[in-house]
């Protein structure tokens, strides 16, 4: 990657300014030009290397104190379809793909559901089950009982670190 | 925080407009100035309602690892196992979560070798098998969560 373009994701890694001229204040600390900061943080999202911009909740904070995770074993050739159908329902905020551990571990795909407690996540599951057509998947709901309080992934740039405050 | 707040952080969770004045709509929208709307934001990640407010890479683009992993903690040693996996710097966060499997925590690491050593110094001092659940297919990444 060239160097300004290493040198925009470092300068925005730990956060945008708080300015409503952000990019202009990124370009002065760069020495460069507002216009070329926002062609280049334009073309990394194009590239996928920024997945997306914007805030990322703390959703215990915010009232949604139950989590949790849900799985479903989906045969291999219809998982794609199964996905897109989950990831379409507002309810779900994370959708992946992962391997399954078998025997052990049956499930293929995984989706987090928040809500305010226990009681609306579970109706929130039984809703997207009816709606999505997909009762008769084997699945399973593991609901958090304890979140550790981290610092965050320490040792690697806050740029990597950062898909990991919404991954899981 | 107020019903502002609110319609703020639903709003910035569908991302930014990457343009010179990235607020300048939105404000006038509100019917607020662009300085109040990042002035809100501020206060709002100084008070821990927002982890993050810019952007989300993807770690395997810069060349870096995550990984979900899970590993049966006994029921008498869960606090003891669960401490020696929080004690890892690449350890991201860590869910105690109902299941046989009943950790869950996310590895970042600034390469994806440093993963599988990550996990075999906690299968040594946690005497637990980890399973890693790498994703293999991103479906959605919204997060997004109306408040």
């Amino acid at each position: 990657m060239a160097d300004l373009t290493q040198s925009v994701i470092r300068a925005i890694q730990e956060g945008l300014p708080l300015n409503p001229r952000p990019f202009a204040l990124i370009a002065e600390r760069l020495g460069t030009d507002e216009e070329t900061v926002i062609d280049t943080v334009q073309d990394l999202q194009a590239r996928g290397v920024i997945k997306r911009f914007g805030v990322v909740v703390r959703h215990h904070e915010l009232g949604f104190r139950a989590n949790a995770m849900v799985v479903w074993d989906v045969p291999d050739e219809s998982v794609y379809v199964t996905a897109k159908r989950l990831a379409a329902d507002p309810a779900v905020t994370l959708c992946y793909r992962r391997p399954r551990r078998l025997p052990k571990w049956p499930y293929n795909l995984f989706c987090m559901i928040h809500g305010q407690d226990r009681d609306s996540v579970q109706k929130k599951i039984s809703a997207l089950r009816r709606a999505t057509g997909i009762h008769e998947l084997p699945y399973c709901v593991l609901f958090s009982r304890r979140r550790f309080k981290q610092r965050g992934a320490r040792y690697v740039s806050p740029a990597i670190a950062s898909e990991a405050c919404v991954n899981g | 925080m107020d019903d502002m707040d609110r319609r703020i952080i639903n709003e910035l969770q569908d991302g930014l407009p990457l343009r010179e004045r990235p607020y300048a709509q939105f404000a006038s929208d509100l019917n607020i100035s662009e300085q109040a709307i990042v002035d809100r934001i501020g206060k709002l990640l100084d008070d821990g309602y927002l982890s993050r407010f810019g952007p989300l890479y993807n770690a395997d683009r810069l060349g870096g690892a995550l990984s979900l992993c899970a590993l049966e903690a006994p029921e008498d040693g869960f606090d003891e196992a669960a401490a020696l996996v929080n004690a890892h710097p690449e350890v991201a966060h860590n869910y105690e979560r109902d299941h046989a499997l009943n950790m869950w925590f996310v590895l970042a690491t600034e390469n994806p070798e440093r993963i599988s050593q990550v996990v075999e110094e906690i299968e040594s001092e946690t005497g637990c098998a980890v399973f890693q659940f790498p994703k293999l297919e991103e479906f959605f990444v919204g997060l997004k969560l109306e408040v």
